[in-house]
């Protein structure tokens, strides 16, 4: 049962080889844009036909390249909602919801959908009047009315003011949880996926490198890909010197760790995650010293970029802002070694199974 | 003054109702060719899509008179698929009203088909694509989904149809001639008035023209105005 996914296709230079499975729950895949996210949905729809591969849902195949089964995407079951939510611009809410309900849809149940989505007075309403939570509520209930077995997302807040953002995911949220159907998130941005979701792909040039828990894909990133995805903003490249250290070349600094594995190719630091250190502790392990700073402010915390060693690549330090104080930059910033991400360069990364 | 009277009420209307009901069908004919047509090229493949787009807009680059070369070429009763037509179903397109829809059809027919295609490239993929996600037959999504996003342009397309085809001349009077009462419809009209140096009777017939396209591209922007309500104006 669930989702399964094994997919390649071409286009152009860009080879887009996916593969994964899921049951229940919201599954991320979080990319960078242009790493194939919405082909992906696209061709779990049906509207993009991939080169080769099997799409299967609940024991249903959608697609098998073996067998030349290719359903079209009325038959798939697979709801799509749209970057853009593509609504019908000449249809009111109440005829938007309806299209996908069949020839005689039953009232009764249309006046439910449009009241559980909180569009109870604006049936007569076109898209053009409504506003972007509008249009994000008309283009769920759309969706949903037509009863899929699967829920596609494609960058749903993406098309939303910040500030409606919150609100909205804690609705969509409650609403994918009382559905209880598998469900694919395809978003750019970590937090919508750190807040909504329960597993994560991450997809990076069209190869889905990473598969983890959520929780675990942001404490423990195992890729470079993963690391910049999961908002680490320093990675240098890596060459490991024995078994607990490793050269970060980038910055000119030999890093402890607990223990290097084997495909290390690249360390990250996460920029909150330095401390100040005092100048009799510099002669420890994991310090750097720090040079060149430059200070730039954002609104509730100081962005500090410095130096480890001349001719290296600046290193990045987030101190959240204390009521008004100037920042200090000190001397010396030091760095757990348990806090240091190990990371592969993606091709070496196992996949792991949720 | 008087010379008004009389020439209104000897007046045959016959070519206005001629034309009126040639432009109708004409339309009505092209515009199902030519949202058909229309529809198919877009989904062509690439050369497909050249080669049909170029037969389909030929009769519009082309000379009226040479398209009415064509027809007569097809449909004489002295060519095959003429004699072959008359003999075998008693239909005769050559100096009929058949010849005038004929012709009014192949000449207007472009113009239906290029707006319409131009509207339906301008239609939203993503439209499309939702509509079939929601498991929407393609027979509903062209006709609830396409046209009414296409609208516009294959409204102009329309209006732009019955303008042509009932101001067809060239290839009306090749094909189907000036037969007064049956074929003669109001551009013959006035050709043959002018001919015989009836100018009063000439400006009449262009009279009755000019109110008609006026009254009716006023009519259709009327229409378009309201059904275009979800489009924001620019």
């Amino acid at each position: 049962m669930g989702l399964e996914v094994a997919i390649k296709k071409k286009l152009g230079s860009f080879g887009l080889d996916v593969r994964f499975e899921t049951e229940k729950g919201i599954f991320a895949i979080l990319g960078a844009s242009g790493c194939g996210k919405s082909m992906t949905l696209k061709c779990i729809a049906g509207i993009e036909t991939p080169d080769e591969g099997r799409i299967v849902l609940n024991g249903r195949v959608l697609f098998d390249s073996d067998k030349k089964i290719n359903l079209a995407p009325q038959k798939r079951r697979v709801g799509y909602m749209f970057q853009d939510y593509a609504l019908f611009p000449n249809m009111t809410v109440e005829q938007n919801i309806m299209a996908g309900m069949g020839k005689r849809p039953d009232r009764e149940k249309v006046r439910r959908y449009l009241e559980r989505f909180r569009l109870t007075g604006l049936e007569r309403q076109r898209p053009g009047q409504l506003s972007g939570g509008q249009k994000q509520r008309v283009a769920m209930a759309r969706m949903i009315a037509a009863e899929p077995d699967v829920l596609l997302l494609d960058e749903p807040f993406s098309a939303l003011d910040s500030y409606l953002k919150w609100e909205l995911e804690q609705e969509m949220h409650d609403i994918l949880a009382e559905i209880d159907k598998p469900v694919l998130f395809v978003s750019h941005n970590r937090d919508e996926v750190y807040r909504l979701c329960t597993t994560v792909g991450c997809l990076n040039g069209g190869k889905m490198e990473v598969i983890e828990e959520v929780k675990e894909f942001f404490r423990n990133p195992q890729t470079k890909a993963a690391a910049l995805l999961s908002g680490c903003k320093n990675i240098s490249a890596a060459k490991i010197l024995d078994e607990t250290h490793v050269e970060a070349t980038d910055w000119g600094v030999v890093l402890t760790v607990p223990c290097v594995p084997e495909h290390t190719a690249f360390v990250g630091i996460r920029a909150h995650f330095f401390k100040p250190c005092p100048r009799e502790e510099a002669e420890r392990e994991n310090v750097f010293a720090v040079s060149h700073p430059q200070v730039t402010e954002d609104p509730f915390e100081w962005n500090v970029s410095f130096l480890a060693c001349e001719e290296g690549s600046r290193i990045q330090w987030k101190i959240p802002k204390t009521e008004g104080e100037e920042v200090s930059v000190p001397d010396f910033l030091r760095i757990d070694g348990r806090q240091v991400l190990l990371l592969s360069d993606g091709e070496t990364a196992e996949l792991v199974r949720v | 003054m008087s010379e008004w009277a009389k020439l209104l009420g000897g007046l045959d209307w016959s070519p206005l109702w001629i034309s009126l009901k040639t432009g109708i069908v004409a339309t009505v004919i092209s515009f199902f060719l030519g949202l058909y047509a229309a529809r198919k090229v877009i989904s062509a493949g690439p050369r497909a899509k050249a080669l049909a787009d170029g037969l389909f807009t030929l009769p519009m680059v082309l000379p009226p008179t040479v398209a009415g070369f064509f027809l007569l070429l097809i449909f004489s009763l002295r060519r095959p698929f003429g004699a072959y037509l008359y003999e075998s179903f008693h239909i005769k397109v050559v100096q009929t009203w058949l010849g005038c829809i004929l012709a009014a059809t192949v000449i207007a027919f472009p113009l239906m088909y290029r707006n319409a295609r131009a509207a339906f490239e301008q239609v939203d993929a993503n439209l499309v694509y939702a509509a079939r996600t929601l498991g929407m037959s393609e027979t509903a999504i062209f006709w609830r989904v396409v046209i009414p996003s296409a609208g516009p342009g294959v409204a102009s397309g329309t209006i732009l149809t019955f303008a042509r085809a009932l101001g067809e001349y060239g290839a009306t009077s090749m094909l189907a001639g000036n037969i007064p009462g049956k074929t003669g419809t109001i551009s013959q009209k006035i050709a043959m008035v002018i001919q015989d140096g009836d100018y009063a009777a000439a400006g009449f017939w262009v009279a009755v023209v000019l109110v008609i396209a006026f009254v009716l591209i006023v009519l259709m922007n009327l229409i378009l105005a309201k059904g275009m309500k979800h489009i924001r104006s620019w």
